[in-house]
């Protein structure tokens, strides 16, 4: 019956990741949980969460706060806010390796460049990043470097000069560069 | 080629709001996805529209049902091209877009072909999305694969594989319980998030079977696993192991405690503090048990981490309130945090001590409050409120100052469910406190002279009505109740004039100035106010005492209707030349209200303050009152708290609430139907009484269906001899079980009788007793005399330790401890313990007993009782000398 804990509760589950700008509106999003089931539910959160930490000091370190049964742990990075939630009867650090994990890749990613613009030209990046995170609300990496290594894995950027380039990447540019040509 | 996204220009970077998505449209953004159909692909370009796409539905923008479908099989054209990055994009959007069975049939076999494809990022990713998207149907052709890919070498893959069948497990358990084999073998990964994936699916799939958990449990606490979360998932696994366990067990040897202790030196922060909790978390943990994880939580407390200080204090904080004595070394440490940069950290500081302080220290933390009160939020004040009420009710002499508190910030800014918990809390001290009572009172009205909130002035009038008229002055309170009629909305204005009304019924001296008063309310502007002031002048004016009778009864007499059905009556009233007849209205409640229900295990948050259940026998003696058979049996004296007849998790969940009348005792058994298939009907529970000579049963009344999940109740009735007679009864529950149709809800016509055997109840002498506190023991110690003192020594024999001794008595007499005497320090040799309790017949009762233990853990006792009886003086001692 519902009032033994299942084992899917025993095990920690993230209910969204958020990557909020410094006015609260969103950059990237992702909800893994039901508590929300309206996208005006799920701004709601967000604002609330947005203002209650607003005011604090969460540069240095990860910061933590329970919102209505849930704990949201949060870190700012420029303008830049991060926020893991969890349940009340999550393990705390666990969430925060979470964090941690998101707000690391994410640096690596846009090396080292984290604000809002980057994050945005980079929102590929950016979602395939908290995809490689999270999956369906359970764990699935909390290593920033791991993380960061799978998302931009053979992510060529063929718009960039060649000298920024890897030689394989430069060969794989430079064949596309080829058959577009020919075929053009 | 459209243009590509816009690089950042540094010259306006400053000064104009930027962003690469600036003026995106969704009608636009799909006519892009044309690109999808091209066909020479441009990767990168497909890439920048997915982005596009995925950034709408991220900012909370819809796709129809066409527009998503068109996206889709857009999307799946794009598997043709072989550039990587393309291809998460596709995944990406694939798993946003969750296309319906039916279109997912276009991509399954890319996906599948990607499945067994050489690169293991192209695997890991179309594992994960190909089992978001897929049924069941689907999963019986990939199942061969995600077998493998669970043992693949690549963890990435395994743990794709591992984390998909986690969640197909709620859909196709029968399936995915056929790879346990591999999963156990991934459970030995050496890749620390396989390893934690593996262990967290080997769980869910064994979760019912307790002696396989139990196993595993025992095996891998052996072992040496190496993920810290995997290692926090086992604590999880082993405290519940241990809570199933408990019962068989003797004391003092826990299993797998070595195995939790062993954590706390975990190099990993994560796992000693999931260790710690799991410590403090145990059933009946003993102190010697606690000591070690709050050393190590007590280290955490002054970490740089606000994260790891928070864990900690939030954990301590449960600890006390169930053992206040074992977080007192933390309080300096706890001390400093009230300064805490992080308001959820000092608030939890400030309750724990509010738990954990003493008389002594009371007012010192009352200072410290006051500062910090200015510059936290609302909800957090309303906890700090909550924690000083308990503290009042625990130490009653401190009222003075607790009181000053509350009314002062009482004054200051605040919301609604702030202000409501100080008017709560206040009312609360009020009603507990009788030396309270005066200056809580003059608390209220100064606060009503300024409220802002309709709710809470009507609730503080109507609680004025009741208690002013009882006071020493009560003419001093009328000048703040007729201010209202002055100043406010209708609302508070004919709430005032009830209030009026009430203290002119009670004080026949004020009763010339209440009717004057009355008199210039007749010119009110609002209907209701001018009919109440007719109403009540009238009945108080009436000259004969049977009508004064009516009219007090009218004034205070309850509610003896639901107001619910009340409610539905009046709508269903038409207009007619008929009065409104109030005894048409029935009188069954519908269901049981939540105050059964059983809180889940580990919910109780940190911030959640210790429920009051002042009302839950409130909601007894109304149920009651409306059933006719037993109506009869006068006040009820108590209710006991709900005890459990089935074991968990069986076909029928039923407990019982003993209800102890003068002459009657009155089972309730809440049954619960837990099948969704059966609809019981005409449930009775049988009770042999055999064992319980001075009952003999007279009433029952049965319960004519009980649905799935909607729990009703069933009652039987026994008379009883004077006094607190005691018994044991044997219950069976009887039922006609009709078989349900899932899908239609309908049950079969026809039914079979059927039975099903109940845990036995026993009436003991705690029954008898109501925990009923006072304020100041020991004046009601010498007001009551030695009269009628009865005293005694008893030998307990051997006991666990000196407080368990100290709770089983205070259980078996079943009474209110006081001054918080019902906590014995550790390590120490002998107790005093003060109980004060209302007996049966309502004779108070009050205890004096003194503990001492000897280096055999023999435990002596002194046990001295007062009451305003002799006889039940000695009754007590007969309670503990057959207990």
């Amino acid at each position: 019956m519902a009032h033994f804990a299942s084992s899917r509760d025993l095990c920690p589950t993230i209910k969204n990741i958020l990557l909020l700008d410094s006015e609260g509106k969103r950059i990237a999003v992702k909800y893994f949980s039901d508590d929300w089931p309206t996208n005006g539910a799920k701004l709601a959160f967000e604002k609330s969460v947005f203002t209650r930490t607003l005011k604090t000091n969460a540069r240095t370190e990860a910061e933590i706060a329970m919102f209505e049964n849930n704990i949201v742990i949060y870190k700012f990075v420029q303008d830049v806010h991060f926020f893991v939630t969890g349940g009340d009867n999550d393990n705390e650090l666990v969430l925060a390796s979470v964090l941690q994990g998101f707000c690391e890749a994410v640096a690596l990613i846009l090396r080292n460049n984290v604000d809002k613009n980057e994050a945005l030209e980079n929102l590929d990046l950016i979602l395939l990043c908290i995809d490689e995170i999270v999956d369906g609300g359970m764990i699935l990496e909390t290593d920033a470097a791991t993380i960061a290594g799978k998302v931009a894995s053979h992510n060529v950027d063929a718009g960039a000069p060649l000298s920024e380039q890897t030689l394989t990447q430069a060969f794989a540019t430079a064949r596309e560069h080829l058959t577009r040509s020919l075929l053009t | 080629m459209a243009q590509p996204l816009v690089k950042k220009d540094d010259d306006q970077d400053d000064e104009v709001e930027y962003s690469p998505f600036y003026g995106i449209e969704k009608g636009a953004v799909l006519q892009e996805a044309r690109v999808f159909n091209d066909p020479q692909l441009d990767p990168r370009r497909c890439s920048q529209v997915i982005t596009k796409l995925l950034y709408l539905l991220n900012q909370g923008d819809t796709f129809t049902q066409r527009e998503a479908t068109e996206v889709f099989f857009a999307v799946t054209k794009l598997f043709q091209s072989r550039d990587i990055g393309l291809r998460r994009m596709v995944y990406l959007i694939i798993k946003e877009l969750s296309p319906s069975s039916d279109e997912v049939i276009i991509v399954t076999s890319s996906l599948m072909k990607d499945m067994n494809s050489k690169t293991d990022m192209y695997r890991a990713n179309a594992i994960r999305v190909l089992c978001r998207i897929t049924d069941g149907t689907l999963l019986t052709q990939i199942e061969r694969y995600l077998k493998q890919a669970i043992v693949d070498k690549n963890p990435v893959v395994a743990s794709a594989a591992l984390i998909s069948g986690i969640h197909l497990l709620q859909t196709n358990p029968e399936i995915v319980k056929r790879w346990s084999n591999e999963v156990q073998e991934a459970v030995q990964s050496r890749a620390a998030l396989v390893q934690f994936h593996a262990l967290a699916l080997l769980h869910q799939i064994r979760q019912n079977d307790r002696l396989a958990v139990s196993k595993l449990v025992t095996s891998l606490t052996r072992g040496t696993v190496r993920s810290p979360l995997a290692q926090c998932l086992l604590i999880r696994y082993t405290s519940q192991v241990i809570r199933e366990s408990s019962g068989n067990t003797q004391p003092g040897e826990r299993p797998f405690f070595d195995y939790l202790e062993s954590c706390l030196r975990h190099k990993a922060e994560m796992v000693i503090l999931e260790a710690a909790r799991a410590i403090t978390e145990l059933n009946g943990v003993t102190n010697r048990e606690l000591t070690p994880a709050i050393t190590v939580l007590q280290l955490f407390l002054s970490s740089s981490k606000p994260v790891l200080r928070f864990a900690a204090v939030r954990t301590l904080n449960k600890v006390a309130m169930t053992h206040p004595l074992a977080v007192t070394n933390c309080n300096i440490d706890m001390e400093s945090l009230i300064s805490d940069q992080n308001r959820s950290i000092a608030t939890l500081a400030i309750t724990t001590l509010l738990k954990t302080g003493n008389e002594s220290s009371v007012d010192r933390l009352m200072k410290q409050i006051t500062n910090f009160m200015s510059d936290i939020a609302d909800e957090f004040k309303i906890v700090v409120v909550e924690a000083i009420r308990s503290l009042c009710l625990k130490f009653p002499l401190k009222y003075r100052s607790l009181m000053n508190f509350l009314s002062n910030i009482l004054r200051e800014e605040g919301g609604f469910e702030y202000k409501k918990a100080i008017v709560d809390s206040i009312v609360i001290l009020i009603r507990d406190i009788p030396e309270a009572k005066e200056s809580g009172l003059l608390h209220l009205c100064e606060f009503i002279e300024d409220c802002e909130f309709t709710y809470l002035s009507t609730q503080i009038l109507h609680f004025l009505g009741i208690e002013g008229p009882k006071t020493s002055d009560p003419s001093k309170y009328i000048r703040y109740i007729y201010n209202r009629v002055h100043l406010e909305n209708a609302t508070v204005r004919a709430s005032a004039v009830t209030t009026l009304a009430k203290f002119g019924a009670m004080v026949e001296s004020l009763k010339p100035r209440i009717f004057v008063l009355l008199r210039r309310c007749l010119y009110d502007n609002d209907d209701e106010v001018r009919d109440r002031a007719t109403l009540y002048l009238k009945t108080l004016g009436a000259d004969d005492t049977a009508a004064i009778t009516d009219a007090k009864e009218f004034l205070f007499g309850s509610l003896d209707v639901p107001l619910t059905n009340l409610e539905a009556s009046l709508k269903n009233y038409e207009p007619s030349d008929e009065p409104f007849d109030i005894t048409s209205v029935p009188r069954e409640v519908k269901s049981q209200p939540l105050a059964e229900k059983r809180a889940p295990g580990r919910t109780a948050t940190g911030l959640a303050a210790p429920a009051t259940t002042t009302s839950t026998i409130d909601t007894y003696e109304s149920l009651i009152s409306s059933i006719p058979e037993f109506s009869s049996f006068g006040k009820l004296f108590k209710s006991s708290a709900p005890v459990e007849l089935t074991e968990a998790e069986t076909e029928y969940a039923v407990n019982v609430v003993k209800h102890i009348f003068d002459g009657h005792v009155l089972f309730q058994y809440n049954c619960t139907n837990t099948i969704p298939e059966q609809l019981l009907e005409n449930v009775t529970v049988v009770v042999d009484a055999s064992d319980a000579e001075e009952f003999s049963e007279i009433a029952s009344k049965p319960l004519q269906s009980l649905p799935y999940d909607s729990p009703g109740q069933t009652f039987v009735a026994f008379e009883k001899t004077e006094g607190p007679t005691v018994g044991k009864f044997s219950n069976i529950l009887k039922f006609t079980v009709k078989e349900v149709d899932p899908s239609t809800g309908e049950a079969e016509d026809d039914g079979v009788d059927d039975e099903y055997q109940l845990e036995d109840l026993e009436v003991v002498a705690a029954d008898y007793m109501q925990k009923v506190g006072v304020s100041n023991f020991r004046n009601a110690w010498e007001s009551m005399g030695p009269d009628c003192e009865r005293v005694d020594e008893y030998g307990l024999g051997p006991r666990e330790s000196l407080a368990e001794a100290v709770t089983a008595v205070i259980n078996l007499l079943g009474m209110q401890p006081c001054e918080g005497t019902e906590v014995v320090p550790s390590n120490s040799r002998s107790h005093s313990c003060l109980l004060s309790g209302v007996f049966i017949g309502g004779v108070k009762v009050l205890v004096r007993l003194s503990f001492g233990i000897d280096g055999q853990k023999d435990v002596a006792m002194k046990l001295a009782v007062r009451s305003e009886d002799e006889s039940i003086s000695d009754a007590i001692h007969e309670i503990v000398a057959s207990g």
